[in-house]
């Protein structure tokens, strides 16, 4: 299977084909990150560039690892959003950037849809590393191979996505990812947090978590932003924590095999415990050590497109 | 100038007229409507002819709803680019919204208008005051004053009134002046933060949505306090199935209440935000197919008198951008007039009331003199070609603006000539 796709925007778009290819290529490269001296030449004399219009400490730092890794030659832009008075700033930026032979790009932006307003403006490779509540595909990825890395395979698992849903790209990704590949979507939280007509995107809802804990095989954690409770979602951190924290009384009634995620940061005693943080069935540093892989496997198959005879070299 | 138009199909909604007449203009009014007119030869030499069979021949188009953006904003659009787009679109008159910098909401505001549309402008210019002071929503402006001043309207369109009781006086106080009073139905404490209607696609985009209830609350309250003040209430821009049955059922009780759609609001649903296209941000925003629907079925039963464009030039500067910071508004008045058509096409309107959306209706509601073709009436005259076929290049709008999401749509129907005033204001004919 060849990889033709010049920007990764979303796993909207992407087949189950892709995702398992996307998938394999990551675990192809796990070994890389095990080795004494951590660096091939896959992408010598390439150019990534991080353009990170909102703060990002893990995701950038995972993207520029995987890069360096692959020897390619990287650079970061992080600027606040908040400085852009105008959004040519923004094109200006990325079109010089090109004009210096830019690579690829990795995008951050709080701004839904910034990354594909873009890709469609330069002929680099365009990867969206999370815009707005929108999509955040190698989240999702990493999520993914953390899954399978455990069960095998995706298909036939029942998946609860847990908490604030209406403002998380990492939910929405995951949803369509966990989809194509067969698994069932449980998504649980406050009806404040719970996005419309969700249930149109062919998951279940619910918003009692011990309805749904004792019949899933994964609980993918979402982080709850403080400011939540300022925007009348809710009444406060502490209720929230008390109907919809994953603490180690709700786990009693779980699955023995239960897999705990987070795609970080965590707020430790509100949405999970620390004891389950850090328990047992947490697999939350794996995904982790994954997203490297996983963007190593991005970077490239959306390179080695133009070089179609470049060779995997690991 | 005199002239005939010979054999159109002339309709006229106001005198229920349709059917193919002759037409003829003297000294800048109608003098006659009649079959095979005989004009005599002698006093009349410098009478022109036009043939314009197979054409319809109606009253000149007016917009109740533009932004033309001078004072303030003139790199947007200025009285003469939005007149210019507004002949282009077939439109002879149209009513220009307050909210310019500064806000028309005094006379001398007003009379600037005027006078730049005097010199400037190629159609009727009809401004709108507004109904607060600076569209501070907490002030009324002097209404008296912007009426004599030749403002035909209030509103704070742009912004709602947020105020219910400045709501209310502004009801009873334009009774004096028999003032229509044009209401922007948004509840800003729920439309907050707010890019896109609320549903399954703002779900996908992660766009944050506007739940449909953020107007309708407000065409509710609105209608509550016409009733209350016996006041004349004209809903802009209605974009829900919601505010379409609210208004049918204040109208079923007798209630002085008029209301408009936009062409986007019939024609497009918020899946054309799936890509992220500015140009079809807009407030409020493209709704479902189930509002779509619900505003086709109140267009034919009368409950949306009128179909206005809701002109909002923006140049790249505001466009060009992220969809957070880009501004709300798409162009219409070179694009509109296919798009009414083409309900016509579809069924869901007759010739004669789609006319009527667009010119009788409108100038009913605003108390005008235009949107008719009785004889005696000033000469505001649009000729249609109903069958021209052709796909929308907005490269070639008069308009500065280009926010417009209906570039290269395939259309059906365009204006051939218009005429303000007995004046040839914009031709797309050939001899």
């Amino acid at each position: 299977m060849q990889f033709a796709r010049k920007d990764l925007l979303g796993i909207r778009e992407l087949s189950a084909g892709e995702i398992e290819y996307i998938l394999n290529t990551a675990t192809a490269f796990k070994e890389i990150n095990r080795r004494p001296i951590k660096k091939v030449p896959t992408l010598r004399g390439k150019t990534v560039v991080h353009l990170f219009y909102e703060p990002s400490t893990r995701t950038r730092t995972s993207f520029d690892i995987a890069a360096k890794r692959l020897s390619a030659d990287t650079f970061s832009i992080a600027t606040a959003t908040s400085s852009m008075v105008k959004g040519e700033t923004f094109l200006d930026t990325l079109k010089n950037l090109e004009a210096m032979q830019a690579d690829v790009f990795v995008i951050r932006h709080s701004a839904s849809g910034a990354p594909q307003r873009l890709a469609g403006r330069t002929s680099a490779a365009v990867i969206n590393a999370g815009d707005g509540m929108h999509e955040h595909p190698s989240q999702a990825l990493l999520d993914m191979l953390t899954i399978r890395d455990h069960r095998g395979e995706l298909a036939g698992l029942t998946v609860a996505i847990i908490g604030d849903i209406a403002h998380s790209r990492v939910a929405r990704s995951n949803i369509w990812g966990l989809n194509k590949m067969g698994a069932q979507v449980v998504c649980c939280g406050p009806p404040t947090l719970i996005p419309a007509d969700l249930e149109k995107m062919g998951v279940t809802v619910s918003y009692r978590l011990e309805e749904v804990i004792p019949h899933a095989d994964v609980l993918m954690v979402l982080r709850l932003q403080r400011e939540r409770q300022e925007q009348m979602l809710l009444p406060s951190l502490r209720e929230y924590a008390i109907y919809y924290g994953i603490d180690t009384e709700k786990l009693k009634k779980a699955r023995g095999d239960v897999l705990i995620m987070h795609p970080g940061p965590i707020n430790r005693g509100v949405e999970i415990s620390p004891e389950v943080a850090d328990g047992p069935h947490s697999v939350i540093l794996e995904q982790v050590t994954n997203g490297v892989a996983v963007r190593m496997a991005l970077l490239y198959l959306l390179v080695q497109k133009e070089r179609p005879s470049a060779e995997l070299v690991i | 100038m005199n002239f005939i138009l010979r054999s159109g199909r002339v309709i006229d909604p106001g005198q229920a007229f349709d059917r193919i007449a002759d037409v003829l203009v003297l000294d800048g009014h109608i003098a006659e409507i009649r079959p095979n007119l005989e004009i005599g030869s002698d006093p009349l030499k410098d009478i022109r002819e036009w043939d314009v069979i197979d054409k319809w021949v109606v009253p000149g188009l007016v917009d109740m709803h533009v932004h033309l953006r001078e004072p303030g904003e003139e790199y947007k659009e200025n009285i003469a680019s939005g007149t210019r787009a507004a002949v282009a679109g077939g439109y002879t008159a149209v009513a220009c919204m307050p909210n310019t910098r500064p806000v028309n909401d005094c006379a001398a505001v007003t009379h600037f208008i005027l006078k730049r549309a005097a010199e400037k402008g190629v159609c009727r210019v009809l401004p709108v005051g507004a109904i607060s002071k600076g569209l501070d929503g907490e002030n009324l402006s002097e209404f008296g004053e912007l009426r004599e001043a030749g403002a035909v309207a209030v509103t704070d369109d742009g912004r709602p009134v947020m105020n219910s009781q400045l709501m209310r006086r502004a009801l009873e106080y334009a009774r004096i002046f028999d003032m229509v009073v044009m209401s922007h139905a948004e509840d800003l404490n729920l439309s907050h933060g707010g890019l896109m209607n609320e549903g399954l696609i703002s779900t996908l985009t992660g766009l944050a949505g506007i739940p449909v209830s953020a107007e309708e609350v407000m065409v509710a309250r609105d209608i509550l306090l016409a009733e209350l003040t016996h006041g004349r209430l004209h809903v802009a821009h209605v974009s829900t199935a919601g505010s379409v049955r609210l208004i049918r059922e204040a109208k079923s009780r007798g209630l002085s209440v008029t209301a408009e759609t936009a062409p986007h609001y019939f024609t497009l649903t918020d899946e054309a935000l799936l890509g992220f296209d500015t140009h079809c941000k807009v407030n409020p925003p493209l709704r479902t197919l189930r509002d779509v629907q619900a505003i086709h079925a109140g267009l034919k039963d009368g409950t949306i008198d009128a179909i206005a464009t809701d002109h909002a030039p923006h140049s790249v500067l505001e466009k060009d951008v992220e969809f957070d910071l880009a501004a709300n508004g798409i162009i219409g008045l070179e694009s509109a007039l296919p798009l009414v058509l083409a309900l016509v096409w579809e069924g869901i309107l007759t010739p004669s009331e789609a006319i009527a959306k667009i010119s009788t209706n409108p100038a009913h509601i605003l108390g005008l003199s235009a949107g008719t073709l009785k004889r005696g009436s000033p000469a505001d005259i649009t000729v249609i070609d109903p069958h021209v076929r052709y796909r929308l290049d907005c490269e070639t709008f008069q308009s500065k603006a280009r926010n417009c999401p209906f570039h290269g749509r395939d259309m059906h129907g365009q204006a051939l000539l218009t005429i303000v005033g007995g004046n040839i204001a914009f031709s797309r004919m050939t001899s």
